[in-house]
């Protein structure tokens, strides 16, 4: 198994929010700005390396029968993990994406990612994935986030592009997240049709 | 009034999926035939309103008294997902015909996240109350308002692309880019409900 693969392939080939369209709420919610989709993207990262790491790790202890609500502890366990070192060392991003920062836990990305990779892979790749995946969600976001940002505020990472006047202001309010998620899924799926 | 208030603001002033994002998967995922999304929306009806009655116990009787907040996250989830697993049994017992009809929908509200959401909204006290005092009544009829919304906003898309399966489409825009967009529409639409809410609060003379 090639490592480095399996991290490409998570960045490219299975991208979490272009290709299997996992984990739609935060993509929506948190891209109101190009650091709060960083953010979230990094938090999510560090909750699915995590729990893959610990999913592989305890595979052959876990009995088959109970094995999504033994997930879904572990999940929540570093959730919770996460939710105090965010509140103790970044609280203005916590704040910022609030509800979405215990809402990881149920996001379909990190327990589709243990059930269909960690639990049958060993601890290496698995780590491989989940920082493939993990990379994968967070350029997604980033660019979302970017994207919006330009568009509704005028500005990148918050330092201004375009006067104050030419702001999209919906492109920050909700319809923006749907529409511009649209859009670039459909420049996604046209660059892949060309290929194709 | 403040009641009639929270339903107004829950259903369509702050809709729980398109201006909150809050249960995106199962609106994206099972919003292709009315009577599915029909199903859906009452199943988390039902869900909610008994897990944010359970969550709102737990979070005030049990974490609150013994100071145990950080576990909110993990025991909430745990709960609904065992809650889900109860109601599934139980009501295959008692009424099968309610069970056939939310059958299939039951197993998928563990991970729609709406239902932790909302649970933690309430138990945190951070939904929009009206000006009432934040306790389990408002919190129910929160929970109620908001599935309500969820249920309306997903038979509305329903039948959207119930219509939107019969004409052509350029190809890059097939399946989820033309929903997602579909979908910002209708945010766009309910939008227009913008301080509906705050204008009824004044003509009431709240």
């Amino acid at each position: 198994m090639n490592y480095f693969k399996t991290i490409i392939n998570g960045i490219v080939k299975e991208n979490p929010t272009f290709v299997l369209l996992l984990g739609m709420c935060p993509t929506l919610a948190t891209t109101t700005s190009a650091v709060n989709g960083l953010g979230m993207g990094v938090a999510t990262m560090f909750v699915l390396i995590c729990s893959n790491t610990f999913i592989s790790l305890l595979k052959n202890l876990i009995p088959d029968g109970v094995r999504i609500p033994c997930y879904i502890v572990v999940i929540a366990s570093f959730v919770t993990l996460l939710q105090m070192l965010m509140q103790a060392y970044v609280p203005d991003l916590y704040k910022t994406l609030g509800i979405f920062i215990p809402l990881i836990v149920v996001n379909c990305i990190i327990l589709g990612r243990a059930e269909a990779f960690a639990a049958k892979n060993n601890v290496l790749a698995s780590i491989c994935d989940g920082i493939g995946i993990g990379i994968g969600f967070t350029i997604a976001l980033t660019l979302l986030g970017f994207v919006r940002e330009l568009l509704g505020n005028g500005a990148v990472f918050g330092y201004r592009i375009f006067p104050e006047s030419m702001n999209m202001l919906v492109f920050v309010l909700a319809p923006g997240a749907f529409i511009t998620l649209g859009l670039l899924m459909a420049i996604v799926n046209s660059v892949k049709n060309r290929k194709a | 009034m403040e009641y009639f208030l929270i339903f107004i603001a829950a259903i369509f002033v702050n809709n729980i999926v398109l201006s909150q994002f809050l249960g995106i998967c199962p609106f994206l995922g099972v919003s292709k035939k009315i009577s599915t999304a029909a199903g859906m929306g009452l199943a988390v009806t039902f869900v909610l309103t008994v897990a944010v009655i359970v969550t709102y116990a737990l979070q005030n009787w049990v974490l609150n008294p013994y100071g145990l907040g950080y576990l909110q996250t993990i025991l909430f989830i745990l709960v609904i997902a065992g809650l889900v697993q109860m109601l599934e049994i139980i009501l295959k017992k008692v009424s099968p015909s309610l069970y056939q009809a939310l059958g299939i929908f039951l197993p998928l509200i563990t991970t729609n996240c709406c239902i932790l959401g909302v649970s933690i909204l309430v138990a945190n006290a951070t939904y929009n109350s009206q000006g009432l005092e934040p306790n389990l009544l408002t919190g129910v009829a929160y929970a109620i308002a908001t599935s309500i919304g969820f249920a309306l906003a997903l038979i509305i898309f329903a039948g959207i692309r119930e219509q939107l399966a019969k004409v052509r489409i350029p190809k890059s825009m097939e399946g989820m880019a033309i929903a997602l967009i579909t979908a910002g529409l209708l945010a766009l639409a309910f939008m227009g409900f913008s301080g509906v809410d705050h204008g009824i609060a004044v003509a009431a003379g709240l």
